[in-house]
């Protein structure tokens, strides 16, 4: 898992003078599942096309196992894309879109017909090969982008937000499938969405990207237990975000109220964004919390209840197991572990950039 | 009240028929009569159709139409087919301007265009002929191939081109295998049009042709003004004819693509 499979250095793109990626570092290793993560236009498409060899980067390098790819054609790359529209050729059966590749390869009549055929077995579409490409479901279609492009055993996957047209029983199911192959190919991929929970379940790496930054790279957990900044707390999962005063190490103030934390080296009296995760705020009889405060709203979400609790001007989102009804006063208390801090950016401007690994 | 609409409704139909076909049934009717006459039937005859393909001049005529509506369409094809890739290509607004001057040859009354045309052939002392005839052709069939090709390249997913590089194609080979399966209901659309547009036109040829060469309309014109020529009559009516069946073929092309499309 060291390898360096794929490595982008300082990689910028601009269209019309409106700047997409900005000198982005990224490398990819062997085996790796790797999710970009953003809001749509933060370049995730961008970044995959520029591997893919459909768009020269302005500047940087694109090195693919130590050779140096940036202008290579995407015929000559040993890598393949599934598309978000599919891009099926629609003119041709299931099978003669499977085949596509490698009888441009020159490969043997048995040798494409065997891997047709283990193909459609690997995606659970045995049986499908005669079948015109329109007669199938999204779904289906979906399965197919991806068969054509595994067959030609490439080093890498290319996948953009090849879910995003599924309705969400199908996109689970779709999920697993692609982790099951994903292990049993033994390809890299690369996969974007904008589906947070998605990138959670399936990766082993997320880029949480925006505005063309790269804003955190880490395993689901780090990027979920340990958001760097504001933007990728508030994208990763539902938080309270919260002005905070750091007093010294280990103690913050918010809502003028003194919160123990395990945080150091902030400085003293120095402005942060603290971000606790609803979940993690519990509540407690008014006088034993932290800070008191009214439940304005609550609603049941089958596993808990989501509140709002209103608490020093501050509406404070909390899931809970344990319910309590609109208009009871509470407490609230947060584990001082269950307490992240994070430097406020300096300006506007600065949300968007980079924090180095 | 209902029953008076729909009187009025068919009565309407009726008249628009009338007016649209009387013309050309009479056309059609008196190529088929024994005499001369315009005036009386004096029975059927095909003897008129039997003179048609005995006239080395007509014969002549008819050969450069066809040969300059096969030859215009299928260059103008080429170059339309190519434009509309190039114009896809493009951004917004340079491919509505690109649009604009395209279509200002189909727009424009033949006149104009016939006209203009000449004056071009003679300040370049270019020599009126078959040539002439055939370029100012292949000038005025580009728009159509256009409007049938673009729209199919717009439909194109960009990704089928690149899915197919990605997958190992050149570029060239990509556009022969996955874009041009993909718009070719559009491209022959486009080549019918222009065969059935070029075979149709007299005004411009008429100004752009030379001395010694016709085609079937100039060639019947010139023809009815020296007298009455039933061959004419005839002549018209397969023109007619030709026009009609290539037309129908279109449009069920049409019709059947979209019925494929919205499937
Ligand atoms: N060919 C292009 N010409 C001009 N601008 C482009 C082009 N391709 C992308 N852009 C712009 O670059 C930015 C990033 O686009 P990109 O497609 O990479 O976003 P994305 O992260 O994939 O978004 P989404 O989630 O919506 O797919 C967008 O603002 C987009 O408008
Ligand atoms: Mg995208």
């Amino acid at each position: 898992m060291s390898d360096k499979l794929i490595d982008l250095i300082n990689i910028s793109k601009s269209y019309d003078g409106q700047v997409v990626l900005d000198e982005m570092d990224l490398y990819i290793r062997d085996n790796e599942f790797l999710t970009l993560l953003g809001p749509s236009g933060c370049g995730k498409t961008t970044t995959l096309r520029i591997i893919g060899g459909f768009e020269t980067p302005d500047t940087g390098k694109v090195i693919f196992q130590g050779k140096d790819i940036t202008n290579l054609p995407p015929n000559q790359r040993d890598l393949n894309t599934v598309f978000q529209k599919y891009a099926l050729f629609t003119h041709m059966t299931v099978e003669e879109n499977i085949a596509f590749g490698l009888r441009i390869k020159k490969k043997s009549r048995q040798y494409i017909k065997d891997k047709i055929d283990y193909a459609l077995k690997l995606v659970n579409l045995d049986g499908y090969g005669k079948r015109s490409v329109d007669s199938l479901s999204g779904g289906q279609q979906q399965r197919i982008a991806i068969a054509r492009a595994i067959v030609n055993e490439p080093k890498l996957l290319l996948l953009d937000e090849p879910l995003g047209a599924l309705d969400l029983k199908l996109r689970q199911d779709m999920q697993y499938e692609l982790i099951r192959l994903k292990n049993e190919l033994g390809i890299t991929f690369i996969y974007v969405t904008h589906d947070q929970e998605e990138a959670l379940t399936m990766s082993d790496t997320i880029v949480v990207m925006n505005q063309g930054y790269i804003q955190q790279i880490g395993s689901p957990e780090a990027i979920y237990n340990e958001p760097k900044n504001a933007f990728v707390a508030d994208f990763i999962g539902e938080s309270n975000i919260i002005d905070g005063i750091m007093i010294e190490d280990k103690l913050v103030r918010i809502l003028g109220a003194k919160f123990p934390c395990v945080d150091t080296g902030f400085g003293t009296n120095r402005p942060v964004d603290v971000v606790i995760r609803p979940e993690d705020v519990e509540l407690v009889a008014p006088e034993a919390g932290t800070i008191a405060g009214t439940v304005t709203s609550l609603i049941f979400k089958g596993v808990h209840y989501e509140m709002d609790v209103m608490a020093n001007g501050y509406e404070w989102l909390v899931h809970s197991t344990k319910m309590f009804p609109v208009g009871e006063a509470v407490g609230i208390h947060v584990d001082p572990f269950n307490i992240q801090i994070m430097n406020k950016p300096e300006s506007e401007d600065e949300e968007a950039v980079t924090i180095d690994e | 009240m209902v029953r008076f609409g729909k009187f009025l409704k068919g009565f309407y139909v009726a008249l628009m028929g009338i007016f649209l076909y009387a013309p050309i049934l009479t056309l059609i009717v008196l190529s088929f009569n024994a005499s001369k006459s315009r005036a009386k039937w004096s029975g059927f005859t095909f003897k008129w159709y039997a003179a048609l393909f005995e006239n080395e001049a007509i014969l002549q005529s008819l050969w450069n139409t066809i040969i300059i509506a096969l030859v215009s369409s299928l260059v103008a094809t080429l170059i339309g087919t190519m434009a509309s890739i190039a114009m896809n290509r493009m951004k917004k607004l340079p491919r509505q301007v690109m649009m604009g001057i395209t279509n200002i040859p189909m727009l424009n009354a033949d006149i104009v265009t016939g006209i203009s045309l000449m004056l071009l052939f003679i300040m370049t002392d270019f020599a009126p002929g078959f040539t002439s005839v055939l370029l100012a052709h292949i000038t005025f069939n580009i728009p159509y191939v256009i409007l049938s090709v673009l729209p199919k390249l717009k439909q194109t997913d960009r990704n089928v081109f690149e899915a197919a590089q990605d997958l190992g194609a050149t570029p060239i080979s990509a556009f022969m295998k996955v874009v041009l399966p993909d718009i070719f209901p559009g491209i022959l659309s486009g080549f019918l049009l222009a065969f059935t547009m070029s075979l149709d036109d007299f005004v411009i040829t008429h100004f752009t042709k030379g001395a010694g060469v016709d085609t079937i309309s100039t060639k019947v014109y010139t023809e009815l003004r020296k007298g009455i020529k039933p061959e004419m009559y005839a002549l018209s009516t397969l023109m007619f004819a030709a026009v009609l069946i290539l037309l129908v073929l279109i449009n069920r092309r049409r019709a059947t693509h979209e019925q494929t499309v919205n499937h």
